[in-house]
């Protein structure tokens, strides 16, 4: 114990020498048991919810529930719209929030002077811990109250600015691991800088890459805050419609279970257990690859 | 790595040079715009909230009612309501979450913290929502029938205790809060464990310490700045979180006066309430969204510094 006060270090030193009393062995066992508990404590409320959304919602998960909209009132529809909103909306967020965290996680591994990556780096990982719902008022001031119209395309902003942070940190972090040889083998042929690092760098670092994109994916299928004042949420199928208001699995089940219906929080539970296996299941693939296989 | 930046000023050839500084600026453009999305909230919450903080000054800040109908707004209720289920989740996670990080890092086999960490941070990756659900549909009534009733009973005489318990409050809030941060402190909490040098160990198992000792006096202490970051983390993701906390809190805007009131929090707040207010009400509204984000941006700024602390040895 480095920054103790002298005279503890004294009695502990003494006391250690007194040797392992039954009283201390009596201690360590305690410890480590209470810390085995803690552990098994972390685990049980994963167990409690994964248990409860798949008994309360394999019965609300069937067929009417994938392919038929909601009705107007009432019960008796489906999640269609729901679906077909997170895919486009989390698809659309994908695709404007790659290429600029991709690039931005280039720039900081191999461009960025020190000072420019420090402050990438510490904007990204406050970024990552700004509430969404302050996302969600951003993207409504910029992208919604100009055309008096909540729509979809603010909600695919909204998705995109929450996981370009977590992108351009993976990027920047695999990129890192890319031998240094690699790079300057590519250079000693004579190979422009730009060229070496999206065809050598970049496809060494592909999975830890593709990774980082996934990881985001599932952040984004989950995230309703920044949806609430941007994307809304619908009855209605909306394929395409960009400029209007679309459903998200996510506001689909906020609404469910805020109803007095017990009908439509069955069909909450229902997606639910849709959106669990998407998001766990995209964490699970993805973590133990790259828990398994070569990092970089 | 900064290092690896310097290789590509290795080319002394005229062409390939202009395509590497646009390559280079392209990518640049990138960062500036991560850094850019920062300050644009910043602004953009600080702007709509102008005419609010002109209205009432600081008395936004510490008024302490929130009346549409006489059109007065102060954030102190919503203040009050976020930072009593963070702290609640705080004191219920830290000793859980610290206490399985040094089972992680110091005790638990290799081949036993591998999936173990794996598992527990697959918590984090549950959607808020989801665990709203469970929280309205399960956690809630469970909370009102037992541990509510019992401390209730027990406790109930303290007016920080009163009853009764709706299952929705303020305390339900503060337990899930207390799940959703559980892995950011197990898994950074046991990174900064990890990352206290071997010899700071050996040195104290030399002295015949049990492994208890060792992991409670020689690598807790060293690491003290970041298990500090790791609970301050924590605390800042629960001070912004909305979804689960909108779905259990019981939204009444009222400054809690026991941990079974039902009251709101910023986010949640926010959440039920901005798509339907006009005017000064929803400047008021982003105000109180300034007022998150400079707590979550202290908190993680200050985290970020102890986290990194712990990397370069504890303070003399």
């Amino acid at each position: 114990m480095i920054g103790a006060v002298p005279a503890r270090d004294a009695t502990l030193a003494e006391r250690l020498r007194a040797g392992r009393s039954p009283r201390r062995r009596a201690v360590d066992r305690a410890g480590r048991g209470l810390a085995l508990a803690a552990t098994l404590a972390c685990v049980v409320p994963l167990a409690a919810v994964l248990f409860f959304v798949v008994a309360k919602g394999a019965g609300a998960l069937n067929l009417d529930l994938l392919t038929k909209p909601a009705k107007a009132l009432g019960t008796g529809g489906g999640a269609l719209q729901s679906w077909l909103g997170t895919v486009q909306m989390v698809g659309l967020a994908t695709l404007i929030a790659v290429p600029v965290g991709i690039a931005a996680g280039i720039y900081v591994s191999e461009f960025a002077g020190h000072r420019a990556a420090r402050a990438i780096r510490f904007a990204s990982d406050v970024m990552v811990g700004v509430p969404s719902i302050l996302v969600g008022i951003f993207v409504y001031v910029l992208l919604v109250l100009p055309f008096r119209q909540f729509n979809a395309f603010a909600g695919s902003v909204a998705l995109a600015v929450i996981i370009v942070p977590v992108i351009q940190r993976t990027t920047e972090e695999v990129l890192g691991l890319v031998p240094r040889e690699l790079r300057e083998g590519s250079l000693a042929l004579g190979v422009p800088s730009w060229r070496t690092t999206l065809s050598v760098v970049l496809p060494t670092a592909r999975a830890g890459v593709l990774t980082g994109v996934m990881l985001g994916v599932a952040r984004a299928a989950g995230e309703t805050a920044p949806l609430l004042f941007t994307a809304l949420g619908s009855r209605l199928v909306n394929i395409g419609g960009f400029g209007e208001p679309m459903d998200s699995l996510t506001l689909f089940i906020y609404n469910g279970a805020r109803s007095p219906i017990a009908a439509l929080n069955d069909q909450a539970w229902g997606a639910a257990l849709l959106l669990l296996l998407l998001v766990l299941g995209i964490n699970v693939s993805v973590r133990l690859r790259s828990m398994g296989g070569v990092r970089a | 790595m900064t290092t690896l930046s310097r290789p590509t000023r290795l080319p002394a050839r005229r062409g390939p040079r202009r395509g590497d500084r646009a390559f280079a600026a392209g990518t640049r453009w990138a960062g500036i715009a991560i850094v850019s999305l920062l300050v644009g909230i910043a602004i953009v919450l600080a702007v709509e909230s102008w005419p609010a903080w002109r209205a009432f000054g600081t008395g936004l800040l510490t008024g302490t009612t929130w009346d549409p109908t006489r059109d007065i707004y102060g954030a102190v209720p919503f203040i009050v309501g976020t930072l009593a289920t963070a702290f609640i989740a705080v004191v219920i996670a830290a000793p859980v979450g610290l206490l399985t990080a040094i089972y992680l890092a110091e005790f638990a086999d290799r081949r036993l913290a591998t999936p173990l960490t794996f598992t527990i941070e697959l918590l984090a990756a549950i959607p808020s929502v989801v665990l709203g659900l469970w929280g309205i549909f399960v956690l809630a009534p469970l909370l009102r029938d037992t541990l509510d009733a019992f401390v209730i009973a027990a406790l109930g005489w303290i007016p920080l205790f009163a009853g009764p318990s709706y299952g929705f409050g303020v305390s339900t809030a503060g337990v899930i809060l207390a799940i959703m941060i559980l892995p950011t402190i197990v898994s950074i909490g046991r990174e900064v464990l990890r990352s206290v040098p071997a010899a700071q160990r050996e040195a104290m198992y030399g002295l015949g310490a049990t492994r208890w000792e060792v992991a409670t006096r020689a690598v807790l202490p060293y690491a003290r700045s970041g298990v500090v970051g790791a609970v301050i983390l924590g605390l800042g993701r629960a001070l912004g979180e909305t979804l689960a906390v909108t779905m259990v809190i019981g939204n009444t805007d009222a400054i809690p006066t026991s941990v079974f009131s039902q009251g709101q929090s910023i986010a949640s707040k926010i959440a039920v309430t901005f798509n339907e207010s006009t005017g000064l009400q929803s400047e008021s509204l982003v105000g109180l969204g300034l007022i998150l984000l400079a707590m979550t941006l202290l908190l993680n700024a200050a985290a970020r510094l102890l986290v990194a602390r712990t990397a370069r040895g504890p303070r003399r």
